[in-house]
């Protein structure tokens, strides 16, 4: 960003609280009708996917569909489990949505906008933390999906709802250390410096390719999308943690499960697509004016739309991963790679740094090389398809030898996953 | 510090207060762990309105998010009932922990008051949370925060050597 003409709007109190409240009731707005309209959004991917015509009877195109859906929610009947307990029944899908709405606060989503009190920048908590609030929050949300397992009073409930604390816990450290050499670029933990660090150094999807990939991989697990979507997998646990729910307590999880994805894909494009920074021109990044502003929220908009359309093609695509393959996967590639990986990229700043080579093309270009170098090295070297697609690829002898032994020996495994057959539609 | 500061104040600390009176009152024991959940947000805000933002943003991120989830995991996995948890309590255990956090009161009490507070270490850091923190650990506490991490590393090391033996253990009998 360039120098600022006019000073922050925080200086001024009043006019700062206004904003914020302002800033909070039209997000609020804006996200409940975006989380509808992707659950429409997705039927008619998986549609397209599948060569139908999806939703196209409610209002021009089905777009009422999601206004349909939701009134027929509140008309069912509503079911509570006899011997569950009733208030953390009723908390758990609120928490659920709501962490994973809360943790939205310090994405900024468009160039700050002038106003006649001074500008006013578009995250609705330009907090000092940043990203580990979003971490913060992001971690509160396993209590929801647990909470509904575990008071439902249910067996597969409350064996969706351990799968789901195992699988996110896990995870979620996967994610943390994962952003760990975006935070060494940026040199900060404060989203706004990490987009201005991608402004003048290139996206870090080039600077750290690799790192993006991992973060991908965590984050679907974290919103327990297919092909993570272990804790609901109807195929083993009815529905997993919401078996019991019904009405709009059960629409409440998926509108959950929409939120997550929403505010991870937010977050995807804030840390490796540059955030709101339109690519190829240094304009936006000017002096604040409306016209920026409204563009830049167009580009943010677009990539993060990138993002959640990724999450439906891949849902409708791959088919569901074995417990035991997720684990593997989380802990003992994810985990230890990525470690290797902050090493590998902390040390090449260092190197940089001496060389004297500052943030742009050179750089973005030294470090994009060195990604490319380690993903074909974990692809066809040391992987080769033992530990990354045991779903796709075939299984050597001696694993079959391997598993078929734990089988015998009474460990809980699941012979084989099959997709998914569409939930709720 | 307006009257919008002293507001907040009061209702964090009453929260962090009823909070934990809720949790050591409660019988089941998963209310008890969500109660305790409510003290680590409420005491988070608190370290927030102190200016130490990463203080808040690690507290809930590793008290409420990571520990308590374990706690809540464990306490479901061991699914205590009611009945469980009321034969363990007794007068004597209420006794002594009462004494016991009595005299952690009373210790702190007396350190806060014999030496004022150095007021440094309460001025709000201007919107930068890491790098004073950074700083201090990464030169003058080096030492201890190596030596911690080195514990923490102990702990891990020593809860996979358990696992290990269990599961040998678990194929000489198959």
């Amino acid at each position: 960003m360039g120098p600022l003409l006019m000073t922050p709007i925080s200086d001024n109190s009043t006019a700062f609280l206004i904003a914020s409240a302002i800033k909070v009731l039209v997000f609020f707005g804006v996200y409940l009708v975006t989380v509808a309209m992707l659950t429409l959004a997705e039927r008619k991917v998986s549609a397209w996917i599948q060569d139908r015509h999806g939703p196209n009877r409610t209002g021009p195109g089905g777009l009422l569909q999601p206004a349909a859906d939701g009134l027929k929610n509140f008309m069912k009947e509503e079911l509570s489990p006899g011997a569950g307990n009733t208030i953390l029944f009723s908390l758990a899908p609120a928490i659920a949505f709501s962490t994973a709405m809360i943790s939205w606060a310090v994405i900024p989503f468009a160039a700050p906008v002038p106003t006649p009190w001074g500008v006013m920048s578009l995250a609705i908590a330009d907090l000092p933390v940043g990203f580990i609030f979003t971490l913060a929050i992001a971690s509160l949300g396993v209590f929801g999906i647990t909470l509904a397992g575990w008071s439902s009073n249910n067996k597969y409930s409350l064996l969706g709802g351990l799968r789901s604390s195992a699988q996110m816990i896990s995870y979620e450290i996967a994610m943390g250390m994962s952003v760990i050499p975006v935070l060494l670029l940026a040199g900060n933990v404060t989203l706004g410096t990490i987009i201005n660090q991608q402004v003048t150094g290139g996206w870090n999807i080039l600077n750290l390719t690799f790192a993006f990939l991992t973060f991908l991989i965590s984050a679907f697990a974290e919103t327990n999308r297919l092909p993570f979507d272990l804790p609901e997998a109807e195929s083993e646990l009815v529905a997993g943690y919401h078996t019991e729910y019904s009405s709009m307590k059960f629409s409440m999880f998926f509108i959950a499960e929409y939120a997550n994805m929403l505010t991870a894909s937010g977050l995807m494009a804030t840390l490796f697509l540059g955030g709101w920074d339109i690519p190829f021109t240094a304009w936006d990044n000017g002096e604040p004016s409306v016209l920026k502003t409204v563009l830049t929220l167009v580009s943010f908009a677009l990539k993060t739309g990138f993002f959640l359309f990724l999450y439906m093609w891949i849902r409708w695509t791959l088919p569901r991963f074995r417990y035991d393959q997720l684990m593997s996967l989380g802990w003992r590639f994810l985990l230890p790679v990525s470690l290797g990986y902050i090493v590998l990229i902390a040390t090449t700043l260092l190197v940089l740094q001496l060389l004297g080579i500052q943030a742009g093309v050179l750089q973005t270009g030294i470090l994009f090389v060195l990604n490319v170098i380690v993903l074909v090295l974990m692809f066809v070297v040391f992987d080769r398809g033992r530990l990354l697609s045991p779903t796709t690829s075939k299984m050597s002898a001696a694993e079959m030898l391997r598993l078929r032994s734990l089988d015998r020996a009474g460990s809980a495994l699941v012979p084989s996953a099959r997709p998914e057959s569409g939930m709720g539609d | 510090m307006g009257t919008f500061y002293t507001v907040h104040f009061w209702l964090f600390s009453a929260l962090a207060i009823v909070a934990a009176l809720a949790m050591v009152t409660r019988r089941n024991p998963v209310a008890a762990a969500l109660w305790l959940v409510n003290v680590m947000f409420a005491l988070a805000a608190l370290y927030v309105m102190l200016g130490a933002h990463f203080l808040g943003a690690a507290q809930v991120l590793v008290y409420a998010g990571a520990i308590m989830v374990v706690f809540v995991f464990v306490v479901m996995l061991l699914n205590l009932g009611e009945n469980d948890v009321q034969e363990r309590r007794s007068m004597g255990a209420a006794a002594a922990s009462s004494l016991l956090g009595g005299v952690l009161a009373a210790e702190l009490l007396y350190v806060i008051r014999s030496q004022p507070l150095n007021d440094s270490v309460l001025q709000p850091v201007d919107n930068d949370a890491m790098a004073p923190m950074a700083n201090s650990l990464f030169t003058e506490n080096l030492v201890a925060f190596e030596v911690t991490s080195v514990l923490l590393l102990v702990a891990v090391i020593g809860a996979v050597v358990l696992a290990k033996r269990g599961k040998v253990a678990g194929e000489a009998r198959t």
